[in-house]
């Protein structure tokens, strides 16, 4: 080791000099996260803050809003209906997706690019198209259910009544988004290596142990992800009940899921103030729900 | 770090600057119509003098008044701008008052929202224009529907007396009289549904307006409004006599489950299966675009009575100019709104097809010969005319109807699916209004 002929400088001299450089390189990209991202937030909980009255005018209410918001039974009983939602829907739809993605993986399946697009095709469909077209089947007079009924000369249950609303929405967004998942799914296959199917072969694995045992360790990170996107999707239920609200005006109600809550409240009535606190409340639910999932699933077995 | 801080502190600042714009609904410009008069003279000075004005609204024959008010007062320049239909235009004018921008010189308002923008301080009494002495122009159910609290914040543009408009091939086929009661309409009802189970009297799947409009003709009065002190009361006779007739409906299973202007409904109205539909006079036009397949089928006749042989009607939709209390030029505003809704521009309208609110027009005798086609040449105004003239006084909205029509079928829509009766449904919507309208500031009870 030759004997250093630059003495280094005093470190406190570096510390001082601090190269702000990068800043200047992030800094537009900071201006524009800050416009679009952080201040609509913090516009929302500003405005969560306030209560604007017909009579009064606009005071500042502190947390009132949200101790309002926490006691709200028409909330909660959004809140829970999403949960149902949830805990049912996003099972079986990523369940239907996988089944379609191993199926099309598996190299078995005669006119794979067929299936492959067909479904995926719905996803390609926009929601509020969707919601209409449904709406005009589930329709038990003048629909496809009515048009059933009639032909057959039978008596479908109507599936737009307040009993069956959730499942019918539910049957849209899973004809809708499991190709989606399809694909997220089909994708991540496609990176193992098929090496690995063969090893397995040759050491006597069928089928159902190589899925069990390399694709579905394999694909975990993807059903993970998934599984996120699906909460969060069935958190922000809108489209569908919004639309199909009006052909079951009695059946979907204006606090059917929290979004429409906060629309309704903020569209009908001008409490823009509440509605804010019940988006605030509801993002705070929809992260912790999205955050322990995102832990359980990327722990250790 | 004190570069993203400075960065953090811009971003905090313009949302400041937002909020600040957002916030800013101060009663500066409320003081100036108080006290001071506005003759005829200073109107007309101002059309003279002329301007620019912004007109918000949805009503297609405004155009052609457009036309015809600039080639009149040709200093005058109107932008017509159509901000959305009904709520979508309420909710575009609600955004513009609270930031105290962009708001629009005249605004179409439907005269059940009227008493809430009226009593949020947005609209101009017209009082101090001199509109009361206009008061004999206009039929009293419109007249009515213009004046709140004390004030009168609009000319009526339209409205909606009620008819009965039925499908007469229907009716005939089964040997129906057309119903003169609404006893007799119930019983319509269950014959023509027992001899065509497909057929339905007509269809309801919980319409605030169509209920309100029904007590209102029973000459219920559930809500009373003076000032902030409210009440809602939906057991009063009024209420309870329609209640009476829409529970056997809705239990014995005679209303079609369609919601009104649904693909379905208009469907219905065409194939037969919807054999009646009650609404205002402003319903012909829609007949004829949506349900082209049932022209010469259908007829107008008076609205069923709630007592045998009386003479009572409602309003049902319809709507007024007003101006708007942030506009800046009211004396024109108040100019166009005499001659849309009071002078030449009530022919123009009636002419492009729209059912007027003014009682000279009703007494035409040309207006009153006029035969519609879709109801098989018959001259129908005749009916409704009658109707504009049996409207029972003395109704009034909330002056937050909006918000409460809203959450109508959350409440009462309740009847309509399950065991819940119509009677608890209302006092479940009377129970929701009230807690609204006390955590809005008004005094409900």
């Amino acid at each position: 080791m030759a004997v250093p002929q630059v003495a280094a400088p005093p470190p406190a001299t570096r510390r001082v000099r601090r190269s702000y450089q990068g800043w200047k390189f992030v800094g537009p990209f900071m201006i524009v996260f800050a416009l679009v991202f952080l201040a609509p937030i913090v516009y929302a909980i500003y405005l969560s803050l306030y209560r604007n009255r017909l009579i009064g005018g606009n005071a500042f209410v502190g947390l009132d809003n949200y101790t309002q918001a926490l006691q709200d039974a028409q909330f909660w009983s959004g809140v829970g209906r999403v949960g149902l939602f949830l805990v049912v829907q996003v099972p079986i739809m990523l369940f239907l997706a996988l089944l379609v993605a191993l199926a099309l993986d598996s190299g078995r399946l005669y006119g794979k690019s067929f299936f492959r697009v067909s479904i995926f095709l719905p996803y390609a469909v926009p929601a509020v198209v969707a919601a209409l077209m449904w709406g005009f089947i589930y329709g038990s007079q003048f629909g496809l259910v009515g048009s059933i009924n009639d032909a057959l000369g039978i008596s479908l249950p109507d599936p737009l009544k307040p009993s069956l609303i959730l499942a019918s929405i539910g049957n849209i967004t899973t004809w809708q988004f499991v190709g989606y998942n399809m694909l997220i799914f089909y994708s991540a296959l496609q990176v193992v290596p098929k090496s690995l199917y063969e090893s397995a072969a040759i050491d006597g694995a069928g089928q159902v142990r190589i899925i069990r045992s390399i694709k579905l360790p394999a694909i975990r990170g993807a059903l993970v992800i998934a599984t996120i996107f699906s909460i969060i999707g069935s958190f922000q239920l809108f489209n569908e009940p919004a639309i199909l609200r009006n052909l079951a005006p009695n059946a979907i109600t204006t606090f059917f899921t929290p979004n429409y809550y906060a629309y309704s409240l903020t569209f009908s009535g001008q409490q823009i103030n509440y509605s804010a606190a019940i988006a605030v409340v509801m993002a705070v639910i929809t992260m912790i729900v999205a955050y322990v999932v995102q832990l359980r699933g990327t722990k250790d077995l | 770090m004190s570069r993203f801080l400075k960065v953090a502190a811009v971003a905090s600042a313009a949302v400041l600057a937002l909020t600040a714009c957002g916030g800013g609904d101060d009663s500066s410009s409320s003081g100036s119509s108080g006290g001071s008069t506005v003759s005829d003279a200073d109107v007309t000075a101002a059309l003279e003098k002329g301007g620019t004005l912004t007109v918000w609204a949805w009503e297609p024959t405004l155009k052609d008044v457009v036309t015809k008010f600039q080639e009149k007062y040709p200093n005058v320049k109107v932008d017509l701008v159509n901000a959305g239909t009904g709520d979508k235009q309420y909710t575009a004018l609600q955004n513009a008052i609270a930031a105290g921008k962009g708001v629009p010189d005249v605004g179409q308002i439907e005269y059940y929202a009227l008493p809430q923008f009226a009593i949020g301080k947005a609209l101009t009494d017209l009082k101090s224009y001199g509109a009361e002495s206009l008061k004999a122009d206009f039929n009293p159910g419109p007249w009515n529907s213009v004046n709140s609290g004390g004030g009168v914040y609009g000319l009526p543009m339209d409205s909606g007396p009620m008819a009965l408009y039925y499908n007469k091939e229907v009716f005939d086929k089964y040997k129906i009289e057309v119903p003169k009661t609404w006893t007799e309409y119930l019983e319509a009802a269950r014959k023509l549904h027992k001899a065509d189970p497909k057929a339905y009297i007509t269809n309801d799947t919980g319409d605030a307006g169509l209920t309100t409009s029904l007590i209102w003709q029973a000459g219920g009065k559930p809500y009373t409004v003076d000032g902030t002190n409210v009440t809602i009361n939906f057991t009063d006779a009024g209420s309870q006599e329609f209640v009476k007739v829409w529970q056997a409906l809705i239990s014995e299973k005679l209303l079609a489950p369609v919601s009104s202007w649904s693909d379905g409904w208009f469907q219905g109205i065409g194939n037969g299966s919807i054999a009646t539909v009650a609404t205002g006079a402003w319903m012909p036009a829609n007949f004829v675009t949506s349900a082209p397949a049932g022209s010469g089928k259908w007829r107008a006749a008076e609205l069923p009575q709630w007592t045998a042989g009386a003479n009572a009607s409602a309003e049902n939709g319809g709507s007024a100019l007003s101006v708007m209390d942030k506009g800046a030029n009211k004396e024109l505003a108040y100019g166009f709104l005499k001659f849309a809704n009071d002078g030449d521009g009530v022919q123009i309208r009636v002419d492009g097809g729209a059912f007027p609110a003014t009682s000279k027009t009703l007494a035409d005798p040309a207006w009153l010969a006029d035969e519609f086609e879709y109801f098989g040449g018959q001259k129908a105004n005749e009916i409704f005319a009658k109707s504009a003239q049996q409207v029972v006084t003395g109704w009034s909205y909330l002056p937050f109807q909006v918000y409460s029509n809203s959450v109508f079928n959350d409440t009462a829509g309740k009847a309509y699916v399950s065991n819940t009766t119509l009677a608890d449904g209302l006092k479940a919507w009377q129970d929701q209004s009230a807690k609204y309208g006390n955590e809005q500031g008004f005094t409900v009870k």
